[in-house]
């Protein structure tokens, strides 16, 4: 097991500087996360458009797997559709999960997770996000309050 | 950078001792990721003594039957090992009699056990309960649970900035509605030993029962009921270096007598008709259907085991590993240690800066050292403390000064993976 593996130069960089940081003033669906083993917890806002995702941000306090996944996935998705937010959430989890998966599409910045699967202890910490995810597109739409 | 460290390689219990003992467990001998294995997680759940682990597959080669059942020979032979078991306990612990020591699952059965048996028949609406801010889930949830549902009221003794509690805010809490006390003996998450005979004796002055949470004090502490003066005490075997499945839940008799059984079922009954039925005796009142009969024997061996060693050299020895784990993690840049009572087990929970506990547990494992990382089954405590987790290395007779140096380096290696 090679750590290096596991902290790539990608999620050490958005771990250090998460992207799309912060409440979305904009966001009309939101959930919160929590994986209670490690105490991660996150916040995400999404910005849905009609099919498309037109942006979306997080907030929360996590390990460094669990803060990367989560500005890499928003970085990943702004901008796509529900559709193909819903192909990202089925690559990345197999990529997770599943030993040598070759994703359908060029994941990009994203495949810097596929370490994560030697370590099987970590996973929830990566697909947290994209579990909360889901949990707010399926949430009702609901304005959110930014003060 | 152990060497900003004092050596404690000359320390009370001697390296030839120390290598002895090491060699009773054998799952020391591990290695982990290519390593030699540092299990510096104790107060989850300690390691087992090749005398332990005999005690187990001996029983079930030689003498198993159910107990307390048969005329045959086999059962007579797992009964009085099981009771015998049963014996080692009380002395161990000091109780007047075996009626007294109750075998269940855990520390979380014994406690539940108490909640569901005396809080059910003594507890009424209004009535409160004092705990502690340090304690583990398993002595809140029960008692929130058993408060939903009778209208009580849990008071909580807050703890201060090095994780102790004050005995006079303590003392504060107790009030005219007070009808339990339950507190730990010693932090889990955070190693400090409470001061729980004065916290005894001022509920006692006031006819409060108290229960005393010990799973975390039974490895390291010498504990004798009487002397405490506790009404209940509850502990889990495998911290204590036997099995998984098995604790004890200490009780004074006049309150167990008085107290209706939790579970029914078989050998907890005298007579069983429709028209009514009789309950058994103590402690047998309180342990519904089969019991972990194998278990209770391997923690009868772990004691036998506990009680061989010179427990005065190896509380010594745990103290100086302290000291030096204190002084060799806290010189690693950036941590920062979470709770530093002046009396503490050996147990050392930190964070360190730009570091997650969580990665930090990673980074340590690929390294073969095994700490917790998380909240420990504690999340006021992280709340008050203001982390979401943190990394805790607990540590046994069986460590070394040179497992807390690889620790040192090793977590020196994890502030340099995230520079």
């Amino acid at each position: 097991m090679d750590l290096k593996d596991l902290y790539r130069d990608v999620i050490v960089d958005h771990n250090r500087r998460p992207r799309n940081f912060g409440p979305l003033a904009s966001a009309n669906h939101v959930a919160e996360g929590h994986n209670p083993l490690c105490g991660d917890r996150l916040t995400l806002y999404v910005d849905v458009e009609g099919d498309k995702v037109a942006d979306l941000s997080f907030e929360g306090n996590g390990c460094a797997i669990s803060v990367a996944s989560a500005s890499l996935m928003t970085e990943a998705l702004k901008g796509r559709s529900l559709a193909e937010v819903r192909d990202y959430f089925d690559d990345v989890h197999k990529l997770l999960t599943e030993r040598d998966y070759t994703p359908r599409r060029d994941l990009g910045k994203l495949a810097a997770l596929s370490g994560v699967r030697e370590f099987p202890a970590r996973v929830k910490c990566a697909s947290l996000c994209w579990h909360t995810l889901v949990a707010a597109l399926e949430s009702e739409r609901q304005p959110v309050s930014t003060e | 950078m152990s060497a900003q460290v004092a050596d404690i390689s000359e320390h009370t219990l001697g390296v030839s001792r120390l290598k002895r003992l090491r060699a009773d467990f054998p799952i020391l001998a591990e290695r982990i990721n290519g390593r030699p294995l540092a299990y510096l997680d104790n107060a989850a759940s300690s390691q087992r003594p090749q005398a332990v682990i005999d005690a187990i597959s001996t029983y079930y080669r030689e003498s198993h039957a159910n107990v307390h059942r048969g005329v045959h020979t086999l059962s007579q032979r797992a009964t009085e090992a099981f009771e015998g078991a049963r014996e080692k306990v009380r002395r161990f612990i000091n109780a007047r009699s075996v009626r007294e020591v109750i075998f269940v699952r855990g520390t979380t059965e014994a406690i539940n056990l108490v909640a569901q048996s005396y809080g059910r028949a003594n507890l009424r609406r209004g009535d409160e309960i004092v705990l502690t801010w340090l304690e583990h889930h398993a002595n809140i949830v029960p008692w929130q649970m058993l408060a939903a549902e009778l209208g009580l009221v849990l008071r909580v003794v807050p703890i201060d900035e090095r994780g102790m509690i004050d005995v006079a805010a303590y003392e504060n809490f107790l009030g005219p509605r007070t009808r339990l006390v339950t507190f730990a003996h010693v932090s889990n998450a955070l190693g400090t030993v409470l001061p729980v005979e004065r916290m005894i004796a001022l509920a006692r002055a006031r006819g409060i029962p108290s229960l005393v949470d010990g799973a975390q004090a039974i490895p390291h502490l010498k504990v004798d009921v009487q002397a405490l003066g506790c009404d209940f005490y509850a502990f889990s075997g495998h911290k204590m270096f036997g099995p998984t499945g098995i604790g004890v839940l200490y009780g004074r008799e006049a309150l167990l007598e008085a107290m209706p059984p939790w579970q029914g079922g078989g050998d907890m009954i005298l007579t069983v008709s429709f028209g009514g039925t009789t309950y058994n005796a103590l402690p047998y009142k309180f342990e519904a259907g089969t019991p972990s009969i194998a278990d209770a024997i391997g923690l009868g061996a772990a004691i036998d085991y506990l009680s061989a060693l010179d427990w005065h050299a190896i509380s010594a020895y745990e103290h100086e590993l302290l000291d030096y784990a204190t002084r060799s993690v806290s010189a690693v840049p950036g941590v920062r240690l979470i709770g530093t009572a002046d009396r503490k087990v050996s147990v050392i929970s930190f964070v360190m800066e730009g570091v997650h506990a969580h990665d930090l547990g990673t980074i340590l494992d690929a390294d073969g050292i095994a700490v917790r990382t998380g909240h420990h089954c504690a999340m006021p405590v992280m709340e008050f403390f203001r982390v979401p987790a943190t990394a805790r290395a607990s540590l046994a007779f069986y460590n070394t000064a040179e497992e807390i140096d690889r620790l040192a380096v090793a977590l020196t290696r994890a502030r340099e993976v995230f520079a």
